[in-house]
């Protein structure tokens, strides 16, 4: 019983830094796709984002500009998208598909050249890194749940952690509240009307994909020096469409989207620990299964269980002012 | 405001147009499609910008190079298609872009408060909270003008607003706009409903091919004399016609229910029969089953239930018949949305031209198309159907709306068809080839064809029909006789004001 327990709070404390980079990303997603903005280059920011936070975080020693610079990079990216697929009208599928391509090449690329490790940039010591914010207080097993929980679940993390959880909030705060959100919901639906309103399409749009870049970069940042002391090739694994996923999963809205994102997060912490365990009637199941447990929901889950997902209405399309 | 002067762009748009309102009063902008009404107001309301010439407001030069300009000079419009966001709610419609500040609250307290005082005011009555997309036109287009009402617009544009309002809403719009005068707000409508300028405006300037021909004062004006002005010359704007000397049935529709992909029944339980040399006119509120009956007997569309006999043949749910073996069976169809269901936008006019009847044997050259013979058809349509300009090479896109569609009526009634199926056969055309496209029905019937003509348009559903069906939720709500219906009498079938009364 008591080790079903430790299992359990070391599981959910898991699921949350499982599920950081994809809550950042399905915000990111979230903001850039309610403007009507495809961003299918999640992935490829987060890990271009990756890249740049360890790089800087070895040459610099400083975690915080790691950061600045990382968030920095993606939005550049951001732009990049929003160059190609507003000011000049390209197709968003396209350009997100670049914008991966190219991270996932040139990530390799400088880091070899760069560092010679294979693509691996340098260990980072702890000052260049997020560590928890505050140090774990080991409680003793005889504790009270509700202080085990606060402690070893909620407790322990580093700052990108508990930025993560407080922007979801943000997110939706802004959205459904604010000047900004109103256009941005507007503009995702109906763009014309925005237009004809007085207010600047791409201008609003532009912003869409620049928030959306900088919360890539906190994404890959936390990839790299927070999570991990280093960044590897790849090490974005296919996250950035997870998160796309879960976003989608949660109808394009904020609370929703995070449920999606905490539920991945958990199936991943979940196949993590059930790993050579034998479940009983059926036996130990393979390893890969296991691994593969949390990919198989999701096509499961986006295919049946959320129903008709609406997308905002002029996801997509490029707005072309006509007459 | 007083004299605006422009000229647009390379198709020249407008040519040198000069246009005087005088302040408070309803000013009525008529013309032909293309005429240039749609750019003018666009360049007031500075979504396009004019390539010279000079607006002045309240006798002030005023540039107007975006919308933000022209809300600030207290401009407003209220667009032909509605520019609302359906997934907001109406309070959130009318603050977008007017916010006040970066938080919502505030503003939308502000907009309440307004939105209830204008409700009050001009008897605008909207629910705050009600979203959109799931109000009836008539309330979106309230919307659209409490829009531009909160922006303190003191001249109001109204973009061919009565395109999709039923009569008795109408009637209503129109009562709101004189409200609007009385408080003296300037209007201006642009409309191609002659009835509607004499009806509602103060004085009309009358556009053709970019330029503005004519200004009159509505009461010192005709109809007549404005049709005139408008296409350049004399115009017939009633139709001749003998009465119906109507045959035998070929077509009888029992009982049909046609339901959409969501399992709504949009056709619910309709029966008639349609006999050779006669019109039956369908008219109702658009969205209440017309386009679906008629897609369902074109075999566009699946029976769901009941069935349709076409020149005895059976077809039902269990025994489907596709658009190509009921065009074999003589059933000719000229679709509502040509752009997307007559026509290939991206093909020539020769391609067009034949379109549906490919497999025809005139057409064919052992396997291949014989596009000499293709063309040679397209040439003679344009020819009997006077399509300009006479070029089967062009591409379908290029031509006129009017033009598109008598290039479609000419291929649909080259075959001789028993049974035509007519959808809007005259939206979005010229009041020119109205006639003419009138004349060609008529001339259809008068050879013993069998005609269903659904239309948006009551005017011409009175002016064309023998009989009138009036649908209302997918059901058959009432018949009149063609020549007997007035418009009163069929406003309050489309409202279903009589079920609603009982």
């Amino acid at each position: 019983m008591e080790e079903m327990l430790t299992i359990g709070l070391s599981a959910l404390a898991a699921t949350l830094r499982v599920a950081t980079p994809l809550v950042f990303c399905a915000m990111a997603g979230l903001v850039s796709e309610r403007a009507g903005v495809i961003d299918i280059g999640l992935e490829g920011k987060m890990l271009a984002a990756a890249f740049t936070s360890a790089s800087v975080a070895a040459v610099s020693g400083s975690a915080l500009i790691a950061l600045l610079a990382a968030m920095a990079l993606a939005t550049l990216l951001g732009l990049l998208h929003g160059f190609a697929c507003i000011t000049h009208r390209g197709d968003q599928v396209v350009s997100g598909v670049a914008i991966n391509i190219i991270a996932a090449g040139l990530t390799a690329v400088l880091g070899i050249h760069w560092f010679g490790r294979g693509g691996q940039t340098p260990d980072l010591p702890v000052e260049a890194r997020f560590m928890p914010v505050l140090p774990v207080s080991a409680t003793d097993a005889g504790a009270a749940l509700p202080l085990r929980f606060l402690a070893e679940v909620l407790g322990g993390h580093n700052l990108l952690v508990y930025l993560a959880f407080l922007l979801v909030p943000l997110v939706w705060w802004l959205i459904g509240s604010s000047r900004f959100g109103l256009r941005l919901r507007a503009v995702g639906e109906n763009p014309e009307v925005v237009d004809t309103a007085g207010i600047s399409v791409e201008w609003l749009r532009y912003r869409a994909v620049m928030i959306c870049g900088a919360l890539c970069g906190m994404a890959g940042t936390y990839l790299a020096i927070a999570q991990n002391a280093a960044f590897t090739p790849n090490m974005t694994a296919g996250q950035g469409f997870i998160a796309l996923a879960a976003m989608i999963f949660g109808k394009w809205r904020a609370f929703p989207a995070l449920a999606a994102c905490l539920l991945f997060g958990f199936l991943d912490a979940v196949a993590i620990r059930l790993q050579g365990v034998e479940i009983a009637g059926i036996g130990q199941v393979p390893v890969q299964l296991i691994q593969a447990l949390p990919y198989i929901l999701t096509v499961i889950l986006l295919a049946g269980f959320i129903g008709r997902a609406v997308a905002p209405k002029a996801i997509g399309q490029p707005y072309l002012k006509e007459r | 405001m007083r004299g605006i002067d422009k000229s647009f762009g390379a198709i020249h748009a407008n040519r040198n147009v000069t246009l005087e309102v005088a302040a408070g009063t309803i000013h009525g902008i008529v013309g032909e499609n293309g005429a240039g009404k749609s750019t003018l107001m666009s360049i007031l309301y500075g979504f396009h910008e004019a390539d010279a010439g000079e607006i002045l407001i309240g006798g002030r030069r005023t540039e107007i190079r975006t919308p933000r300009d022209a809300i600030a000079a207290g401009i407003g419009m209220v667009h032909q298609h509605f520019m609302l966001v359906e997934t907001l709610s109406v309070v959130e419609n009318v603050m977008l872009g007017a916010e006040d500040a970066f938080l919502l609250r505030g503003g939308r307290a502000r907009a309440r408060a307004e939105l209830d005082r204008l409700s009050r005011d001009f008897g605008l009555s909207v629910h705050p909270d009600a979203i959109v997309g799931d109000l009836p036109v008539g309330e979106l287009q309230r919307v659209e003008i409490l829009k531009a009402l909160y922006r303190q617009a003191r001249i109001l544009i109204l973009d061919e607003p009565t395109g999709v309002l039923t009569p008795a809403e109408t009637d209503q719009l129109f009562r709101i706009l004189r409200l609007l005068r009385e408080q003296g707000v300037t209007i201006l409508l642009i409309t191609h409903k002659l009835r509607e300028i004499m009806e509602v405006t103060d004085s009309v300037s009358v556009m053709r091919g970019g330029e503005k021909v004519a200004d009159r004062l509505t009461a010192a004006t005709s109809r007549e004399e404005l049709a005139e002005l408008m296409v350049g010359r004399k115009v017939r704007l009633e139709l001749e016609r003998t009465p119906a000397r109507p045959r035998e049935s070929v077509l009888a529709v029992r009982d049909l229910v046609v339901s959409d992909a969501f399992g709504v029944r949009r056709v619910d339980g309709v029966s008639f029969d349609l006999r050779g040399g006669e019109v039956v006119g369908i008219a109702g509120v658009s969205g209440n089953g017309q386009s679906e009956l008629l897609e369902t007997l074109a075999g566009i569309r699946p029976v769901s239930a009941g069935e349709i006999v076409v020149a005895g043949r059976r077809v039902d749910h269990a025994m489907p018949c596709d658009p190509a073996a009921m065009r074999r069976l003589g059933l000719a169809h000229v679709p509502e949305d040509r752009q997307r269901l007559g026509l290939v936008r991206e093909f020539a006019a020769w391609e067009c031209a034949c379109l549906g009847y490919q497999d025809d044997a005139a057409y064919a050259r052992g396997p291949l198309l014989d596009r000499a013979a293709m063309e040679a058809a397209c040439r003679r349509f344009m020819a009997d159907f006077d399509v300009r300009p006479p070029r089967p090479d062009l591409g379908a896109a290029k031509f006129s709306g009017g033009n598109q569609q008598k290039l479609i009526l000419a291929r649909e009634l080259a075959r001789a068809p028993a049974i035509l199926l007519v959808g809007q056969p005259t939206r979005g055309v010229d009041i020119g080839a109205i006639e003419f496209i009138h004349r060609q029905i008529i001339a259809m019937r008068d050879r013993g064809a069998a005609i269903l003509l659904v239309s948006s348009e009551l005017e011409e559903v009175m002016a064309l029909s023998d009989r009138i069906l009036v649908m209302f939720q997918g059901r058959i709500v009432g018949e009149l006789d063609g020549a007997a219906a007035d418009e009163r009498q069929l406003g309050l079938l489309m409202a279903n004001a009589g079920a609603a009364a009982a």
